[in-house]
Parts: C-alpha cells; sequence; structure tokens
C-alpha cells in the first residue's frame, strides 16, 4: 500500500470536509453583524430577530467546524512529520498565531453572544457580534499565511536540512497571501449571501412570509452580488499573481503546453492529459490569456513544456477544477445580478421562479471554493512547498499503511455521521424557522 | 540554558497548565455528566454549566499543538507521528465531545438525548486517559532511531506507568470537574458533585502517592531533579493545595476550593515538568534525547513568537475574565440554554 497515496487521500479527506463549514460561518457571521448594527442602531426587534435566528444556523454550522478544525492543528505532525521537521520554524507561527489571534476571540465571544445575550447590554452584544466576525476573519488570514507561504515561499533560507526564518514579515505577506486571503474571504461571504438569500426564498415559496424572511432576502440578495463582484476582482488579482509566481500551475489551469506571446484563454476544451492536448472542440479567446495574466495582448505566457514533466501538477485535475469554478462564478453573478434587478423592480418577493433558482442555488458557492481550493493545492503538486520540498519527501515515516487505513476509515465513519446530522439540524433549525413578528408586522412585511 | 529556549519550555508548561485546568473541568463535568445528573433538567444545568465557555477552553489544546509546533518542531513531529494511533483515537474523542453540547438539545427525544449523553461521558474520559497516557510515556522515556523518529510500537504506550498517569490524570479532571459542578450547580447535583470530588480527591491521591514511590524506579531520568532539596517545593506545595482543597468542600467554600483545585493541577504539571528539564521527550533504550537545545526553532522564529504570545495572552486572558465574569454565579436556565 503506498503510504503517500494513504496520507493524501486522508489530507484531503479531512481538510475538503472541514472546509465545508468555515465558509458558512465566516459569511453569516459578516451578515450577523449586519443586523446586529442595524438593530444596535436602530433599535427595530425585526433584527434582533432576524440575528437570533441566523446565530443559531451559525451556532449549529460553527461547532462542525471547530471538531473538524482540531485534527487539521495536529495532523501536520501525525502525518506530515518530515514536513513539520522542514518548516517548523516558519509555518508554526501562524497557526500559534491563529490560536492567540482568532481561536479564542471567536470561541469566547461566540459563547457570551449564544448565552450571554440576557446578561449583556444592547452595546456589548454588538460588540461581541463584531468580535466573533473579526475572529472569523484573523482565523482566515493565519491560516492563509501558512498556506500561502507553501505556495510562494518567503523570508527564509534552507540550513541544515530545514528552513530557517529571516524575515518575519516577508514570509507573513509572502507573495500570495492578499491575493488568496482575499479570494477565500470574498467566497465565504458570498457562501453567506446564498445561504440566507436561499433560506429567506425557501420561506417565500412556501409562503411563510415573515419581517425576518423579508429583510434576510434584502440583505441576501445584496450581497449576492457584491461578494460575486468582490469575487471576480480577486480572482483577477489571484490569478496575475499565480501567472508571476507559479507559472507552472498557471500553464495547468489554461492547459498551456507550449509558451506564446499573445496567449488565448480558454473558454471551453477537454481537460489536457500529462501527455499533451485532448483535441476535440474547443473555444478560444485570443490573446485573453495575456491580457488577464499580464495585461498585455501579446504578453509572454509559459507553457508546461519549458519544465520538466516531472515537475508538473496532475493537469486534468488542475484545468477542470479551474474552469468549473469560473463558470459557477459566472453562474452565480447572473443569479445574483437578476435577483438585484427583481429587488429594484419591487418584484423580488413574488419572482417565484427567481426564488426557486435561489434556494437550489445555495450549494454553487460551495461547490465553487471546494474546486479552487482543489486548483490551488492539486495545482501546487508536486510539491508540498512550492520548489523547495516534495509531497512524497514530506510523509511522517513511521505511520505504516494500516494504521492510515484504520485512520482513514474512522475519520470517514466520523464525518459521514458528522454531515448528515449537520444537515438534519440545519434543515430542522430553517423549517422551524424565525420567530416573527406580530401579524400586524408580518402583514406589514408581506404588503 | 539558552533563555530564550527556556522561555518557550515554560510558555508550553503554561499553555498545557491552562489547558489542564480549564480544559481539565470540562472534561471533568463531561466524565461526571450521567453519574451526577439524573433527570433531563439535571443534565441540562450540568452541561450549561459548561456551554459558555469549553469551545475557549479547548483552545488552549490548539493553542499548545501550535506552540510546540511552532518552538519545537521535532517534538511535534516525534511525538504526534509516533503515538499515531492514540492521536487518531484522541481526536476522534474530541470531534465527538464538541458536538455533544450542541446537537443534545436540539431534540426532545429522550432517546436522542441519552444517546449524547453517553457520546458526552466517553468521550470526555477518552481524552482525559490517552492525555494522561501519553505523558505518562514521555516521562517514562521512548525509544527513539537515528532520525529521532518514534521506534516502538502502539501497545508499546500500554506501560504500567503511563497506565498509572493516564489513570491520575482521569481523576485529577474529575476533581476539577466536580469542583466546578459544586460551584455552579445547586441542590441534589452539587451535593453528588461535591461527594465525587472527595472521591476523585482520594483516589488521586493515593494513585499520587503510588507514582511517586515507583517513580525512583520507572522514571530515573525525571527523579534525578529531585536531589536538590529545593525541586521538592513543588510536591510539597502539592499536597498543600491537596489538604486545603479538601479543607475547603468539607467547609463549602465553592469558589476558593475550585481555586486549590486549580493549584493542584498547576503543580501536579510542575512537579512532571521540573523532571523533565532541559529535556522534551527523554529517549529509553535507544537513540538521543529531545531537548530544549536540539529541538527548538531559530532564536529569531522564537522571538517573534514571543511577541505574539506577549501581545496576544494579555488580550486573551482579560476578556476571557470579562466573559467568566458575565456567568458568575450558579447556572441559569433560560431560553437561550442548551
Amino acid at each position: 500500500m503506498d503510504v503517500v497515496w494513504l496520507a493524501r487521500l486522508q489530507f484531503s479527506l479531512t481538510i475538503m470536509f472541514h472546509f465545508l463549514f468555515p465558509p458558512i460561518t465566516i459569511g453569516l457571521a459578516l451578515l450577523i453583524l449586519l443586523f446586529e448594527t442595524a438593530r444596535w442602531r436602530t433599535g427595530k426587534d425585526v433584527y434582533r430577530r432576524a440575528s437570533d435566528f441566523w446565530l443559531h444556523v451559525f451556532a449549529v454550522t460553527f461547532v462542525v467546524g471547530v471538531a473538524t478544525g482540531i485534527v487539521m492543528e495536529f495532523e501536520f505532525g501525525t502525518n506530515w512529520a518530515a514536513y513539520a521537521r522542514f518548516v517548523g520554524d516558519i509555518f508554526g507561527a501562524p497557526l500559534a498565531a491563529e490560536g492567540v489571534f482568532a481561536f479564542f476571540l471567536e470561541s469566547g465571544f461566540l459563547g457570551l453572544l449564544l448565552f450571554g445575550r440576557k446578561r449583556i447590554s444592547s452595546f456589548a452584544r454588538w460588540f461581541a457580534s463584531l468580535m466573533v466576525a473579526l475572529g472569523t476573519m484573523l482565523s482566515a488570514f493565519w491560516i492563509i499565511v501558512a498556506n500561502s507561504w507553501m505556495q510562494t515561499p518567503a523570508g527564509f533560507r534552507v540550513e541544515g536540512g530545514r528552513a530557517v526564518l529571516t524575515d518575519f514579515g516577508a514570509a507573513v505577506l509572502n507573495a500570495s497571501t492578499w491575493p488568496r486571503f482575499l479570494h477565500t474571504i470574498a467566497a465565504c461571504w458570498t457562501m453567506g449571501a446564498f445561504l440566507m438569500a436561499g433560506v429567506a426564498a425557501w420561506y417565500y415559496l412556501k409562503g411563510r412570509r415573515s419581517d425576518v424572511a423579508r429583510v434576510s432576502l434584502k440583505l441576501g440578495t445584496v450581497m449576492m452580488v457584491l461578494s460575486v463582484v468582490f469575487n471576480v476582482a480577486t480572482g483577477d488579482h489571484h490569478a496575475k499573481q499565480v501567472a508571476a509566481t507559479q507559472p507552472v500551475k498557471f500553464a495547468a489551469m489554461e492547459g498551456l503546453f507550449d509558451t506564446q506571446t499573445g496567449a488565448p484563454l480558454v473558454a471551453f476544451m477537454l481537460p489536457p492529459t500529462q501527455e499533451g492536448p485532448r483535441g476535440g472542440p474547443a473555444i478560444l479567446v485570443p490573446k485573453a490569456a495575456s491580457i488577464l495574466a499580464f495585461g498585455d495582448p501579446n504578453a509572454e505566457v509559459k507553457g508546461l513544456r519549458d519544465y520538466p514533466a516531472t515537475d508538473w501538477p496532475p493537469l486534468a485535475v488542475t484545468f477542470s477544477t479551474f474552469h468549473i469554478m469560473v463558470a459557477v462564478g459566472g453562474l452565480m453573478l447572473l443569479i445574483g445580478l437578476a435577483g438585484l434587478w427583481l429587488l429594484w423592480r419591487g418584484r423580488l418577493e413574488t419572482a417565484r421562479g427567481w426564488q426557486r433558482l435561489a434556494f437550489w442555488g445555495i450549494p454553487l458557492p460551495m461547490v465553487a471554493i471546494q474546486l479552487g481550493w482543489m486548483t490551488a493545492e492539486v495545482g501546487r503538486q508536486p510539491w508540498i512547498v512550492q520548489d523547495l520540498m516534495r509531497t512524497r519527501d514530506a510523509v511522517s515515516k513511521v505511520v505504516s499503511g494500516p494504521e492510515l487505513v484504520f485512520s482513514i476509515a474512522l475519520f470517514t465513519v466520523i464525518y459521514l455521521l458528522l454531515g448528515a446530522l449537520w444537515l438534519f439540524l440545519l434543515r430542522r433549525e430553517v423549517v422551524h424557522g424565525p420567530v416573527t413578528g406580530s401579524e400586524e408586522e408580518v402583514r406589514h412585511a408581506a404588503a | 540554558m539558552l533563555p530564550l529556549e527556556t522561555a518557550w519550555f515554560l510558555l508550553v508548561g503554561v499553555l498545557l497548565v491552562g489547558y489542564a485546568i480549564l480544559d481539565g473541568f470540562d472534561l471533568g463535568v463531561g466524565m461526571l455528566h450521567t453519574c451526577v445528573a439524573k433527570d433531563d433538567l439535571q443534565r441540562r444545568h450540568v452541561i450549561n454549566a459548561i456551554a459558555p465557555v469549553w469551545d475557549g477552553n479547548e483552545v488552549y489544546l490548539l493553542l499548545g499543538g501550535g506552540a510546540i509546533f511552532a518552538a519545537f518542531p521535532k517534538v511535534y513531529a516525534t511525538v504526534f507521528s509516533g503515538f499515531y494511533v492514540a492521536l487518531v483515537l484522541l481526536l476522534a474523542a474530541l470531534i465527538v465531545r464538541a458536538v455533544c453540547l450542541e446537537f443534545r438539545s436540539k431534540l426532545p427525544d429522550p432517546r436522542w438525548r441519552t444517546t449524547w449523553d453517553w457520546a458526552f461521558v466517553v468521550s470526555s474520559l477518552l481524552p482525559a486517559l490517552l492525555f494522561g497516557v501519553a505523558l505518562g510515556n514521555i516521562m517514562v522515556g521512548v525509544p527513539l532511531d537515528a532520525e529521532q523518529d518514534y521506534a516502538g510500537t502502539f501497545l508499546g504506550l500500554l506501560n504500567p506507568y503511563a497506565l498509572l498517569v493516564g489513570l491520575m490524570t482521569v481523576a485529577l479532571f474529575v476533581m476539577q470537574g466536580a469542583a466546578w459542578l459544586n460551584l455552579k450547580t445547586e441542590g441534589e447535583v452539587r451535593e453528588k458533585a461535591r461527594k465525587r470530588a472527595q472521591f476523585a480527591w482520594a483516589a488521586l491521591l493515593a494513585l499520587w502517592l503510588v507514582a511517586l514511590a515507583t517513580s525512583p524506579f520507572a522514571t530515573p531520568q525525571l527523579w534525578a531533579a529531585y536531589a536538590r532539596p529545593l525541586a521538592w517545593a513543588a510536591p510539597v506545595l502539592f499536597l498543600a493545595a491537596m489538604v486545603v482543597f479538601r479543607v475547603l468542600l468539607a467547609r463549602r467554600r465553592p469558589a476558593l476550593a475550585m481555586l486549590a483545585s486549580s493549584f493542584a493541577t498547576a503543580l501536579l504539571l510542575a512537579i512532571v515538568g521540573q523532571g523533565l528539564y532541559p529535556n522534551l521527550v527523554p529517549a529509553r533504550g535507544m537513540g538521543e534525547s529531545l531537548t530544549i537545545a536540539n529541538a527548538a526553532s531559530t532564536p529569531l522564529s522564537l522571538t517573534v513568537m514571543l511577541v505574539i504570545a506577549l501581545v496576544g495572552m494579555p488580550i486573551v486572558i482579560g476578556y476571557t475574565i470579562y466573559i467568566y465574569s458575565r456567568f458568575r454565579g450558579p447556572v441559569r436556565l433560560d431560553e437561550h440554554s442548551y
């Protein structure tokens, strides 16, 4: 049994399952903060009830994120001991910083927000929601610092068989930190927005109009558009950075084998194999890849064949995940713009077609997020730290195949159970619904 | 020894003490859950006694893990890969435990709730036992190969002394948890918690005396540190804290008793830390020990993290005190409780 393959399987299983939850909580934390701000400033009860309801959805999701996150903190040691020894001087610090600056903040103030609502002032309640939102974002920041260092390492030198820190600032704010952080945060906000608008739309479809559903639908729809536009901008920023700093990954994303000036953008193509392009129908936008990557229609884009094939990532996966992510992003933009137009025309609350689309569109941001991370992580292969350490050299030598099979089986069983329970309880929370206003308020909301 | 490495030895120790005190009491509450609370209302009181704070308490474990990774990467790599099966079981238990609290009270169905109640007990017991066994093995020393990787087996971890430390940890956490419930609940639950605290106290003391008697043979490397008379301050203070705890418990001073129990917890870890220093993972039988000198990160990295810790932790401690103070007094259930 190939131990490297099993260790990679386990890591992808645990990280992908874990990352189903943080985007929802990071996204919702911002939206809850907005409701809390409205509640605190206007004193209107509808915002308090909206915040209460979304806090329930937040809490049931947050706990699964926490539970599955514990595994991640230790997995670099259990399964990637050689990696841990090689990068510990640099990679441990952001993980520790995440604990100091983010985990305490979000867990502490969430406890206060969930259980202490009756014991604190209106301002303190708002402040707690601010700290929870800040905590989720700081958590994202520090873990993305760690990941980005694996993609575009900086601020170090290799000494005595390990990477040694020389410049903390440069290591933290390496070439891909900001592009990756902003693009990830944008995606998380999109996830929150689609969940909020989709759930609110479902209430309308079921004839359960309420003041809470109304404010959720409006806020969700506006945030859909804002966050997706932010995604497009940050995605462009991120792609330019990948083209500049990880040219092999960029060539794999575009399926470009031969270096060319004025490289076209692939709108549609069958995914390439490691041997070469697959052929078949293709839609290419002339010079667009050069423009997008370097802002110049005649810029040279490096092809895969400029690099040894042993340094190429799995091309079909890198190419496909990237292109499907972009397509899903386009679909989300259309849904968001249609919603905004309906909102502007005052027809959002009666547009059943769009409401169905919004409800069934809830998983779209999650699909895009998972695919995008697959592009980022698979696209970095065969390296665990770009150009410094290969993934196959990074595993724990003392962990055997059977031990890995045991842990994979155990995590799979627990995660399947956990996923099913989470969906069940989330559905229950939504069906139970928010505390709605008085009949008059509801009638007013429906009018 | 080099001051930075020593500072990080102490800091990791402080984080583990923080973990043992804070998550110690909520793991203890978990182990006691079904035994001090019989009906649903009592159980809800028990759960809500830790509901607002358990997640923050567990952060000390994550931070401890992160700090060991950052300050002593070789320890992180060797211990976690070496104790693989034990670690995986620990993680599985912690995952289940995390969702127990949140999920339990979501449905009124008694079978649903009872299932989660027992899952909570087991998933609280297992981590306590595994932490103790892991610590016991480090105290005894582990076989290491030329690359300082673990050279033993999973079954090799289950040696008598390590199991003894495992049981001690269970007793200690039960004592912490009972002291917490004694402080945060009222009536029947509090009475039962107080009795369990007495029982756990006696068990801990007995197990500790056995450990003391066997340590010269089982952990000679640690025992060597106790050639210096001053080193005996920690065990003496531990015994004093234990006596004070027992008296305060009898005199029904729950807040002070909780404090005494927490001191005992800290001192127990100090006894171990004092013996280990400057080793982090002593080698036994074969290999070279992992020490603060050969396992540490570079001075620059340690300095940067020291700054992070010295800036961040006072803020954390500040708002943690504020949050705990909002939940002062016995648990009162409201519509937001579990």
